[in-house]
């Protein structure tokens, strides 16, 4: 953004809206907005707390879990759906209505089927993210040019050389932007799934801070999901970044 | 000028010792509905460099892909060093039209590929690779990245890889023709010194007439589809000239405006 002939930094515009909102606050408009440096307030003084703890390690644990499960088993799967025409007629159908499928709704059934606990949100977690890493790795390993796949073999590639040596790299652009948009996923999986669950976590905070209509508080939570998801994707765009030089050429 | 219909059968009195490295029997090929070769045969003499040449859409490139063992024929067989092909193998090495290299990988991994497929060991593979990446004029651009060379470097890269593998029989699908016209002359003069020092067979699809009698001790000429061998033509008179007067040899000259005389009915 430019002003007055100055190049301003990336996102200054959110001083703009920073400062709408501690004037809003400041007015009294309705309790729900406290003025925004009164959350920060809240935020510096909640978030060392154990129970501000408690609840981000148990997130980040189900996160973590839930993502690296989806990567573990999207990706191959991913990969072996773009090499095997079998595998892909019998899976693809189902990768796209999970895709689509307002997966909010399975919520209740998995509760049934695994419990109230940490387990649930881990495989609410991994259901919103792998699909998309599924579909993104098959449509790499579809698109590697022809030309690569008979270079590797006509100087004798094994079947697992090819496969760590030329699919795989071949298809990482398209693999880490897959991951990228399940891991964005993940984040509004691993919070929906607390909040329907709300014993474990952020889930729990919520409940707590929007029961004593603690405004605040419940600002100070949001803020602080709302960077570390936004921080998260950063990084992954970044990790994109640097191998898109050769995603046009191959 | 009428077309000798040439069949490939050795008759030269004086060469019957001359082996062939690889022999295209009544080779045919069809994708789907359309016959890209039909009952091609053609003999590639040992050391020697043999041009394939032809328009377009002829079936080159499915020609040199058959020989290499990426493509099985339609019916008919290939035999390299007397023994029929079913695969790729060791013994020979093809540069690809597109290149084929490694985006993620600088020049040096690249022309090194095939030697890293073949297990050999990190530094060996290297000096070698290193070797050829000189032999082609690419020295200092070794950890360069495929992105960063022009379309004519890539070539050469490719070209290099296919040389650093030791195969008896080279395979190039137009390894020139992304190159300008001043360093395809170039190429053109290494090649011959390459084809006169190292005991390899060549196969060399070209779409150049000029290209073609300049580098060639054998040139096929492939008609339109379905492609056959239509004729062959030895310019074996200015083979041993030096490399500066063949262009100005009548000979030469000769040769090209046969061939070009052959193929330009094609054309209109
Ligand atoms: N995979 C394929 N599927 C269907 N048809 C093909 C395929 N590959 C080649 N063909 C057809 O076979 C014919 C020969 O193709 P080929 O690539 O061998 O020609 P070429 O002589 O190498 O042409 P160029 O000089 O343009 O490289 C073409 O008419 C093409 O349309
Ligand atoms: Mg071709």
């Amino acid at each position: 953004m430019k002003v007055l002939g100055y190049q301003l930094p990336g996102m200054s515009s959110l001083i703009l809206w920073g400062l709408l909102w501690e004037i809003v606050g400041r007015l009294g408009v309705t309790f729900f907005i406290p003025p925004l440096s009164e959350v920060f307030q809240t935020l510096f003084s909640i978030i060392g707390t154990p129970v501000f703890l408690k609840a981000i390690s148990e997130t980040a644990y189900a996160f973590v879990a839930g993502v690296t499960s989806a990567i573990v088993i999207g990706v191959p799967v991913g990969i072996l759906m773009g090499k095997s025409r079998l595998l892909d007629e019998l899976l693809l159908p189902w990768v796209n209505i999970f895709l689509s499928a307002p997966l909010t709704a399975l919520v209740p059934v998995l509760m049934v089927l695994f419990g109230f606990g940490m387990k649930s949100i881990i495989i609410i977690t991994t259901l919103f993210a792998i699909w998309i890493i599924i579909l993104n790795s098959r449509a790499g390993v579809m698109q590697i040019n022809r030309s690569l796949v008979e270079m590797a073999h006509c100087f004798g590639a094994s079947p697992m050389d090819a496969f760590t040596k030329v699919y795989f790299w071949a298809a990482l652009p398209e693999i880490l932007g897959g991951i990228r948009i399940g891991v964005i996923r993940a984040v509004k999986g691993v919070i929906i799934g607390q909040l329907l669950i709300s014993i474990v976590g952020f889930g729990a905070l919520f409940e707590l801070y929007s029961a004593n209509f603690l405004m605040g508080h419940f600002w100070a939570v949001l803020i602080v999901l709302f960077a570390l998801a936004f921080t998260i994707s950063e990084f992954l765009a970044y990790l994109e970044r640097r191998v898109r030089y050769y995603a046009s050429e191959r | 000028m009428a077309m000798s219909q040439t069949r490939v059968a050795p008759k030269r009195g004086d060469e019957h010792d001359v082996e062939y490295a690889v022999s295209v029997r009544d080779v045919s090929k069809n994708y789907g509905d359309v016959e890209a070769l039909k009952d091609l045969s053609l003999d590639f003499p040992r050391g020697q460099l043999t041009s394939i040449l032809g328009p377009s859409g002829c079936g080159k490139t499915t020609l040199l892909k058959i020989i290499a063992g990426l493509l099985s024929p339609t019916s008919g067989e290939v035999e390299v060093n007397g023994k029929a092909v079913t695969g790729p193998g060791p013994d020979r090495a093809f540069v690809f039209q597109d290149f084929a290299l490694l985006p993620w990988a600088s020049v040096i991994r690249n022309v090194a590929f095939g030697l890293e497929l073949r297990g050999v060991a990190r530094s060996e593979r290297e000096s070698i690779a290193q070797k050829y990446i000189q032999n082609v004029g690419l020295g200092g651009f070794e950890n360069s990245f495929p992105h960063e060379l022009s379309g004519g470097m890539r070539q050469r890269v490719g070209l290099a890889r296919a040389l650093s593998v030791d195969a008896q029989v080279l395979l190039m699908d137009e390894p020139f023709s992304a190159v300008d016209e001043q360093t395809r002359r170039k190429f053109q003069e290494d090649l011959l010194s390459l084809v006169q020092q190292e005991s390899r067979t060549f196969i060399f699809v070209t779409h150049s007439i000029e290209e073609a009698v300049y580098v060639s001790d054998q040139i096929a000429i492939l008609l339109p589809r379905p492609s056959r061998v239509s004729e062959i033509i030895k310019p074996t008179g200015i083979r041993n000239k030096g490399t500066d007067d063949i262009r100005r040899d009548p000979e030469y000259l000769d040769i090209v405006d046969r061939i070009w005389a052959s193929l330009r009915s094609y054309v209109e």
